[in-house]
């Protein structure tokens, strides 16, 4: 048991990090999962597209920084591919972001050039090799996108963009172009995906076309772990914070497990349950609530009185 | 001004669930004029306030606002000329958003939408000016979320959304319906003074005969997809609901099955 102990604080720093790095993919999760109302499955791909674009003009000699940019730029490209798909051909929100997603793993493969592009010998902005800067430069990054969203939330552009996810027809009925804002809000999601996935692969020290696979997942429980933080919920920008927090979380609760000696290969299959089980337990929850009424209306009917149930 | 001409609309054309629900309305509105709209159900008013504000297009004939063609224009565009409040209370705000989020949102209507701020400290105060106007507390909530008013609040607020900038047209439609009694006349009264004081051009849908020839300045009646009747002025005046009934069997050809649905 504190051998599970000292191995697992061995490994929080590296869980920190890389759980910050993907917290700045929630957060693209949570501006079309929680803003837009929109399930993008694009990420899975546009996470990789990022890391592959990255990965190519760090081995060409490009900056780190302008790397990340253009990460950032193809992932926003990305996101216009599903949002054209969903908007202008009226393809249903799910399947456009499958077919995009489809569609980008051959763009990947093509910009890698093979499955596996190693960063050798580049200058990369962190590495895991020393988590501490990582998670320095992952919060700054992360941060920098939360004080982003948080200002470009409460302009007229953003405000049209939350009209559209809460009630699309009223939104049209203030005057707003709701497949445009649709659009934008996909390719900010989407360009925090690649920004994400541009950092993730400095941070690994290569680009895999695997590397995004189930990042939906991954996103969703990020955002939904932190939605379950209860002094994270009181301001918009607190929420994005929980975001990115709730990554933390999950990547914490994933190297426990690991350690805890689960099988990488279930991994997958665990995500998966934690997430439905989130996602189901309000369902749940409600249902058995409604289950305890109809008992009790059923009781008051029987004897003519109510009868308080403990 | 509001010129109609020719409008038809048929649902699923071609199938067997086939609905031709605008049969040919011609209608026009002068400056100002203050119309009820009344007819069964499934009399088509609801589609031609649909048609009007673009939520789908006419299969024939135009639509001409004060001079803009709007038959071929995108709903969001002609919103820029229309104020609607719809039935479901739930229709015309966004629930996630505050009061002031959702008021800053209707003040913006029609104008591009940039990186300025949202909602500015100016229009807060203005909003608060409005909302005290409406005598329902909501002058020092608006950073409630919409979702925890009541319906009656919703419609009140949807209200002066539509109206928050001028519109050219103020579609109504059965706007009091999902209300209590006393909040149904609260938000009918409201509706009345607003379109008087700014002197709107308006259309009102509604079931209740009552407030069809008590309110405005002019009556039609719908029946399956076409103007039946056009009252106004004096004859208006002197409209009873025992009168109205009459006219509708003498133009239809039936008599009021169901006088519950008009008089609800
Ligand atoms: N979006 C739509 N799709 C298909 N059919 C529709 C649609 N909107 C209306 N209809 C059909 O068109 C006909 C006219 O409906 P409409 O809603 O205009 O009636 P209404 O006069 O508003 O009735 P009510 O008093 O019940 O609101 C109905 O038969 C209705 O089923
Ligand atoms: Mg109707």
């Amino acid at each position: 048991m504190s051998q599970l102990l000292e191995s697992f604080l061995g490994a929080c720093p590296g869980a920190v990090s890389q759980g910050i790095l993907w917290g700045i993919m929630a957060l693209g999760v949570a501006v079309t999962y929680r803003i837009l109302d929109y399930a993008d499955l694009t990420v899975d791909s546009s996470l990789c597209t990022g890391a592959a674009v990255n990965a190519v003009l760090l081995l060409a000699g490009v900056h780190p920084i302008a790397a990340l940019a253009a990460a950032t730029v193809v992932g926003m490209a990305a996101g216009l591919l599903t949002g054209l798909l969903h908007t202008q051909l009226g393809i249903p929100a799910i399947l456009s972001g499958i077919l995009s997603q489809l569609a980008l793993y051959s763009i990947n493969m093509r910009i890698l050039g093979r499955s596996n592009l190693p960063l050798l010998k580049v200058e990369t902005l962190l590495t895991l090799r020393s988590p501490a800067t990582a998670i320095i430069v992952g919060g700054i990054f992360a941060l920098a996108m939360v004080a982003f969203l948080t200002w470009f939330f409460t302009t007229e552009r953003g405000y049209a963009i939350r009209a559209t996810g809460s009630n699309g027809g009223m939104a049209r009925a203030q005057g707003i172009n709701t497949a445009s804002t649709t659009v934008l809000a996909l390719m900010i999601s989407n360009g925090l995906v690649g920004l994400a996935g541009g950092l993730l692969s400095q941070y690994q020290g290569y680009a895999d076309v695997n590397m995004g696979r189930g990042a939906i997942v991954i996103g969703l429980a990020s955002v939904i772990l932190g939605e379950a933080i209860p002094f994270l919920r009181s301001r918009f920008s607190l929420r994005l914070i929980a975001s990115v927090v709730g990554g933390v979380i999950y990547y914490l609760v994933i190297t426990l497990v690991l350690q805890a000696g689960l099988d990488t290969n279930d991994l997958k299959l665990f995500s998966a349950a934690v997430v439905a089980l989130a996602l189901g337990i309000p369902n749940l929850r409600q249902k058995a609530a409604a289950k305890r009424l109809a008992k009790s209306a059923l009781r008051v009917g029987q004897d003519g009185q109510r009868k308080e149930t403990v | 001004m509001l010129k109609i001409k020719g409008l038809k609309k048929t649902f699923y054309p071609g199938t067997v669930h086939e609905k031709k629900a605008i049969k040919g309305v011609e209608l026009t509105f002068a400056d100002g004029d203050f119309v009820t709209v009344i007819g069964g159900n499934g009399a088509g008013k609801s589609t031609v306030l649909n048609l009007i504000a673009g939520v789908f297009p006419a299969d024939c004939g135009s639509i001409e606002l004060d001079g803009v063609e709007l038959t071929t224009m995108p709903e969001y565009r002609r919103a820029s000329m229309l104020g609607r409040v719809f039935q479901d209370p739930m229709r015309g705000t966004a629930a996630d958003m505050t009061i002031e989020e959702n008021l800053a949102l209707a003040c913006r209507r029609g104008k591009h939408r940039g990186l300025r701020r949202g909602v500015t400290r100016a229009e807060r105060q203005l909003f608060m000016e409005r909302l005290a106007a409406l005598d329902l507390g909501l002058e020092d909530r608006l950073t409630t979320k919409v979702g925890l008013l009541s319906g009656g609040q919703r419609q009140a607020l949807t209200l002066l959304m539509a109206t928050m900038q001028r519109p050219h047209l103020l579609l109504l439609d059965e706007h009091t319906a999902a209300l209590d009694p006393r909040t149904a006349e609260r938000v009918l009264a409201l509706s009345r003074q607003i379109v008087e004081e700014e002197g709107l051009t308006a259309m009102m849908v509604t079931h209740n005969m009552r407030d069809a020839i008590a309110t405005g300045n002019r009556l039609i009646m719908m029946h399956e997809g076409r103007v039946v009747l056009d009252i106004s002025g004096e004859e208006k005046k002197r409209l009873t609901v025992e009168g109205l009934l009459a006219r509708f069997a003498r133009v239809s050809g039936e008599t009021f099955d169901d006088d519950k649905a008009l008089l609800a």
